[in-house]
């Protein structure tokens, strides 16, 4: 038998893959029951909580004077946890769970290109994402009232400021996900982190209430950006003077997050392995 | 590295996890085409070989080609050409069974049919279940079919039948002497060493990281290892009796016996496993010394033709069979 050479494979089949991964995540991520409530409904569950806790409180009133109500106060601080959620902890969670129950050293073993595997993961992140922005508006639509922005001007906010938020937090979530050291302990490294930065982003409570410290410290996280970008859409304007420096800072949004995903993409592609050789 | 046309060819194989050797110098080749069956006890170093070829490992010093490529900076063309099932998975298995190799027939530029796979590895009645709901050997299952789904040029079976029943086992060796017939090359470890016998056509024995012994399935051992073993039992103590005349020893005993037929009498043709155990046994009480099959010295009976057959009588405590009367 004469020497054989190992033929090529074809190219543009990291996209076709990347297609086919994303399918494959979406269709798994709703079979994973406790990824669907902890990370797909929390938000949901959380505002409802909130705006029927809140109820009776005052938040403040627009410029004509009528009262917000807390489900519109609570609304846009949800959509940003559920960024943070859908992103950064399921795939955190996810992908450290993958590599110690072997999923990855099986992918490891096939020629699935890791930028196909990666295109999943962030495709998942961006249907999921997208899925429960919807149910979060809707609820808040029907359930609470919450009168929706009718300007385009909103709503491509909006679009943008969803779209970088959870490719922001994908990302991240794949660099974060080398962190815990094993699948079981995932959760417990993950959810602290995400928790507090709730905690201090002005998802649960209004930021301009935290001590200044406490905001220069969530300043560097990505979480508060999101967030404030979120009000900056949903919020009546005259609520713009509580803001940091009295400005919503959408350009501020813009490059802190652009920051944040060009950190999480280059931490992705230096840090990620399928497996830990020789563990 | 010389070059060689070989599937798999690695020399002076090492690998240590800090001051545990895993692997001490292993060397050898295996053709195209050929199933080879790498065997040995648990932590003898089976898996640290494979998953170093499978280029999940790293080596320490050595050489190793798989299909002419360095395992350790294979690329995805290079993937593309092999089978790997694992020794152990634990996927959270959310997919059906027919999804999965849907999904994984996508990855390859050549795959198998799906229908074919499922049919192939029986599970077509399990194909629209999901892979958690799966029993541990119709799971094991799906783990082959993947392994074959991308029509892999060379697959790796690492303790494949593992958790399989009888019948299940049967089937697959079916499945694995059908690939054999397509040209696929195989590298199998198993712990069923008739699984051993039936597939490989070469094996190669390891112990404590080396190569004690390796040679085609039927000779593997030496000539010796394969003396036919005469068993009875003698007023309640079983006997045992290595030799080249059996028919005649019998006679003899029989006519000892005066001419009564003899208590649990069997004659043997020591197996894959029977020879295997003294290899290794005998690689244990020498401390780690390794000597090959053609310096084998052996202390069985045997003088090739001669009228009446050397007897030499070993009493087996335990009523266990085994070979230990082959050893040096």
């Amino acid at each position: 038998m004469t020497s054989t050479t190992i033929p090529r494979l074809p190219a543009g089949r990291t996209v076709r893959l990347g297609g086919s991964r994303i399918a494959n995540e979406v269709r798994t991520y709703f079979r994973q029951g406790d990824s669907v409530f902890f990370t797909f409904l929390f938000p949901v569950v959380m505002l409802t909580i909130f705006s029927t806790a809140f109820s009776n409180q005052s938040f403040g009133s627009d410029a004509a004077g009528n009262d917000v109500s807390a489900a519109s106060y609570y609304l846009p601080g949800m959509l940003a946890a559920g960024l943070l959620l859908s992103g950064l902890q399921n795939l955190a969670v996810d992908i450290a769970t993958e590599r110690s129950d072997g999923t990855l050293k099986r992918l490891a073993g096939t020629p699935l290109p890791i930028t196909s595997y990666f295109i999943g993961k962030i495709g998942q992140v961006l249907v999921t994402g997208t899925a429960q922005a919807v149910i979060l508006l809707l609820t808040a639509w029907l359930l609470f009232g919450v009168d929706l922005p009718t300007s385009a001007d909103k709503w491509l906010t909006f679009a943008w400021v969803f779209l970088l938020g959870v490719t922001t937090s994908a990302v991240l979530g794949i660099a974060l996900s080398q962190l815990p050291a094993s699948g079981k302990s995932a959760t417990a490294v993950v959810i602290p982190i995400t928790l507090v930065l709730q905690f201090i982003s002005g998802v649960y409570l209004p930021f301009s209430q935290l001590p200044d410290w406490l905001q220069n410290v969530a300043n560097f996280f990505p979480l508060k950006w999101m967030a404030q970008g979120m009000r900056s859409v949903f919020l009546p304007e005259n609520f713009e003077s509580a803001e940091p420096g009295g400005i919503w800072n959408l350009v501020g949004v813009a490059l802190a997050l652009g920051a944040w995903f060009v950190t999480g993409l280059v931490a992705c592609r230096l840090v990620f392995r399928w497996i830990r050789k020789d563990s | 590295m010389t070059i060689t046309d070989a599937a798999i060819s690695v020399r002076d194989l090492r690998k240590s996890y800090g001051k545990f050797t895993a692997l001490d110098g292993v060397s050898f080749d295996i053709e195209r085409g050929e199933t080879f069956a790498l065997l040995g006890p648990n932590g003898a170093g089976k898996s640290t070989t494979i998953e170093i070829l499978e280029g999940y490992r790293d080596r320490t010093s050595g050489e190793a080609s798989v299909l002419g490529v360095d395992p350790g900076r294979g690329g995805l063309d290079w993937k593309s050409q092999l089978g790997i099932v694992l020794q152990s998975t634990g996927e959270s298995g959310n997919v059906t069974v027919r999804e999965q190799l849907a999904h994984f027939a996508g990855f390859y530029p050549n795959p198998r049919d799906v229908d074919e796979v499922i049919a192939a590895v029986g599970l077509v009645e399990k194909q629209k279940t999901l892979i958690r709901k799966l029993s541990g050997g119709q799971r094991r299952r799906v783990d082959v079919a993947l392994g074959i789904i991308g029509n892999p040029v060379l697959l790796f079976l690492d303790e494949p039948t593992t958790g399989f029943d009888p019948e299940s086992r049967r089937q697959f060796w079916q499945l694995v002497t059908s690939l054999k017939q397509e040209g696929t090359t195989i590298l199998l470890t198993t712990h069923y060493l008739e699984e051993a016998a039936f597939l490989g056509d070469r094996a190669g024995i390891i112990a404590g990281g080396r190569l004690i012994d390796i040679g085609t399935v039927d000779e593997i051992g030496g000539a010796d290892a394969r003396i036919p073993l005469v068993r009875w039992v003698d007023e309640g103590v079983s006997r045992e009796l290595r030799t080249t005349s059996p028919a005649t020893v019998v006679a003899a005993l029989v006519a000892e016996n005066g001419g009564a037929e003899l208590t649990g009498l069997e004659v043997v043709r020591p197996s894959l496993e029977d020879v295997y155990l003294g290899l290794v046994a005998a690689y244990e009480s020498s401390g780690g010394e390794v000597s090959t099959s053609s310096t084998r010295e052996t202390g069985a009976a045997h003088d090739g033709g001669a009228a009446t057959p050397r007897i030499e009588l070993v009493e087996i405590p335990d009523a266990q069979p085994t070979a230990k009367d082959s050893a040096r």
